[in-house]
């Protein structure tokens, strides 16, 4: 990531503002904030306000509308500091790069942006990804505790409650998520629930299908991180480690990486899977 | 075929291309950005050994691919599966001609499948009939993220969809194969969103439905769709090779798939030239779910058999000598095929 010259002190602290702010755009899809999978290409700042941002994706074809959601959430961030005056934000090398870049810069909104292929708004996307987020952060909660408690029954998940749940990153990302659907945080929840608190007639199953959404959550979330190292060299500087679904491979780029097998206790090394 | 430790597997590669990416053959620039997203595939995935230079990578020629497959790459049978990306380039992207011709050649080694666009209306159709005779189809490849003038993508359970289908059933071609792309139609769903394959699957019960990259990056809508769907299976193109740098991943995907739809409907693939089926088949022979996924049953020698080649040779009536054959597994039709098996702490539960 790249800063522009000037005053140090300032502009270091401008750009540094500006950072934190991109801090809240996520991918939804791998749900993630842009920083943290180094799609922030570069960030240019000046002491008049001028605010200048370039994001980068995987590929060329990543989905254009995870594409505009990101790029349209990272102008909203940067539109809402203080200090800003005049806020660019590009989209580089994608297919609908063109297209997405005028629609920022008019603020022509999605409909605006896309015209006839847009039908009414991302709402309803973006809802979907929430749930598909809490689901794998549910199932990482009771898969660990399954792995802790070997003798442990699957059918009796679905009395787990919330406060049967140890404290850690997994259950606090699971509370995250059951705030982001709307789901009650209180610690008598039930935990296995879908979006709507509605918990499921066969338990074992429930858990496979959330099974299955984690780990497709997971096995994206690092495919694209390699793939953007792949089309960005040096890019892998701007990335933050993924404990969920992490391999040995990914300590080549990753000197924080602690390789699974160095890991004695069963709790530890579900924490980095 | 491919033998190690006094085991024989007949090997299908079941998603092969012949493609033309030289700068002659690109219309505009996301042709050029479509083949550098297939090479950042081939580069990210491959072990170091194995990745082609750049140059190398834009086309390959019926020659390279024969040695690739069938001298170097243990394949007994390949089947084309071409996307055509008229909107990118000139000629296509899957080269029709020199790939049917290569099939023609070596009709024992190679099936050609081809493509439709219900896009194209009556005359699509007209060029359907036409182009199953051309190339006596028992297959086709369908694209449902392809640019056509102002449209950039088609749904299976699109009206006109369902002529091209029913007039597959009239055809006899019955193997569809269906890979999701971003999808942009309709803009404000998952572009990757599988559920069209659910309706089709439901209304044409006579055709089977392979879906390629086994539904990634929607892997979980894929599983749940395709239990419930007798007539889906699942392609493994561009999921081998994570086998490779992410092969916890990679177990994981096999044993999901495993226990949703079982070890009948699972297809072996190289997507050559995105990778090449020599070292996918040696490290798929010598792979093992990890020991501490106990979710997952170990994966056993006849189920390797039937991914890597038997389970496409029997869609595909290829023959295959009579001591490589198996049966097919005692699993149910539709739901978990494995679930005794299948999970952490069920073991308790028995």
């Amino acid at each position: 990531m790249t800063l522009t010259a000037g005053p140090p002190t300032v502009v270091a602290r401008l750009a540094d503002d500006v950072r934190r702010a991109l801090d809240v755009v996520m991918d939804p899809e791998l749900d993630e904030p842009i920083t943290d999978l180094g799609f922030v290409r570069s960030v240019e700042v000046d002491e008049a306000g001028g605010v200048e941002v370039h994001l980068r994706l995987p590929t060329s074809f990543c989905s254009p509308n995870f594409a505009y959601l990101m790029s349209s959430d990272s102008k909203d961030a940067l539109t809402a500091l203080p200090w800003a005056a005049r806020v660019v934000v590009q989209l580089d090398d994608h297919h609908d790069s063109d297209k997405i870049n005028a629609g920022l810069a008019a603020d022509a909104g999605y409909r605006g942006t896309f015209g006839q292929e847009a039908e009414q708004d991302l709402e309803e996307l973006r809802e979907t990804f929430r749930r598909k987020a809490h689901t794998a952060a549910m199932e990482r909660c009771l898969t660990a505790l399954l792995r802790a408690e070997p003798d442990r029954d699957v059918e009796s998940l679905g009395d787990v409650r919330l406060s049967d749940l140890a404290p850690g990153q997994h259950t606090d990302a699971l509370v995250r998520r059951r705030e982001a659907v709307g789901l009650p945080l209180d610690g008598s929840s039930p935990v296995l629930v879908d979006h709507a608190g509605i918990p499921p007639d066969d338990v074992p199953m429930a858990l496979r299908r959330a099974r299955s959404t984690r780990i497709s959550i997971d096995g994206n979330a690092h495919f694209c991180r390699g793939l953007l190292r792949t089309r960005y060299p040096g890019s892998e500087e701007d990335q933050v480690h993924r404990a969920d679904g992490a391999e040995a491979a990914d300590e080549a780029y990753d000197p924080t990486f602690i390789a699974l097998t160095t890991l004695t206790t069963a709790q530890t090394k579900e924490t980095t899977r | 075929m491919y033998s190690k430790d006094g085991e024989s597997y007949f090997i299908v590669d079941a998603h092969i291309a012949l493609w033309d990416a030289r700068p002659e053959n690109i219309r505009n620039v996301q042709g050029q950005q479509f083949i550098d997203c297939f090479y950042d595939y081939h580069a990210n995935l491959s072990p170091e050994s194995e990745v082609w230079t750049k140059e190398a990578y834009l086309y390959q020629g019926g020659e390279r691919l024969m040695k690739d497959l069938f001298e170097d790459g243990y394949v007994d049978h390949a089947i084309f599966q071409p996307a055509h990306l008229g909107e990118f380039y000139h000629r296509g992207f899957g080269q029709t001609d020199e790939a049917s011709a290569l099939a023609a050649q070596h009709p024992d080694k190679l099936t050609y499948n081809h493509n439709f666009d219900p896009r194209n209306g009556e005359a699509g159709l007209d060029q359907l009939r036409a182009d199953a005779e051309r190339f006596g189809l028992k297959g086709v490849k369908l694209y449902t993220a392809e640019w056509h003038g102002d449209s950039r993508g088609w749904r299976l359970d699109d009206p006109m969809a369902y002529r091209y289908f029913e007039l597959c059933r009239e055809l006899g071609i019955t193997n569809i194969h269906i890979h999701k792309g971003p999808t942009i139609r309709p803009l404000d769903r998952d572009a990757f969103d599988v559920a069209d394959v659910d309706h089709v699957a439901t209304d044409f019960t006579d055709l089977n439905f392979i879906v390629e990259h086994v539904g990634l990056p929607r892997l979980e809508d894929f599983c749940w769709i395709a239990t419930q769907e007798p007539n889906v299976h699942g392609g493994l193109a561009v999921a081998m090779p994570f086998i490779h740098t992410r092969p916890r991943y990679f177990a994981q995907i096999i044993g999901e798939l495993l226990y949703w739809i079982g070890e009948d409907r699972i297809q072996f693939s190289s997507d050559y030239a995105l990778w090449t089926p020599r070292w996918l088949v040696e490290q798929f022979v010598d792979f093992q779910i990890p020991e501490d996924l106990t979710e997952y049953a170990p994966l056993t020698t006849a189920q390797k058999k039937k991914i890597l080649g038997l389970n496409a040779a029997k869609m595909y009536d290829i023959e295959v000598p009579a001591e490589l054959r198996l049966p097919d597994a005692d699993e149910p039709e539709t739901g978990p095929r494995q679930p005794e098996a299948a999970d952490l702490g069920a073991m308790a539960a028995v």
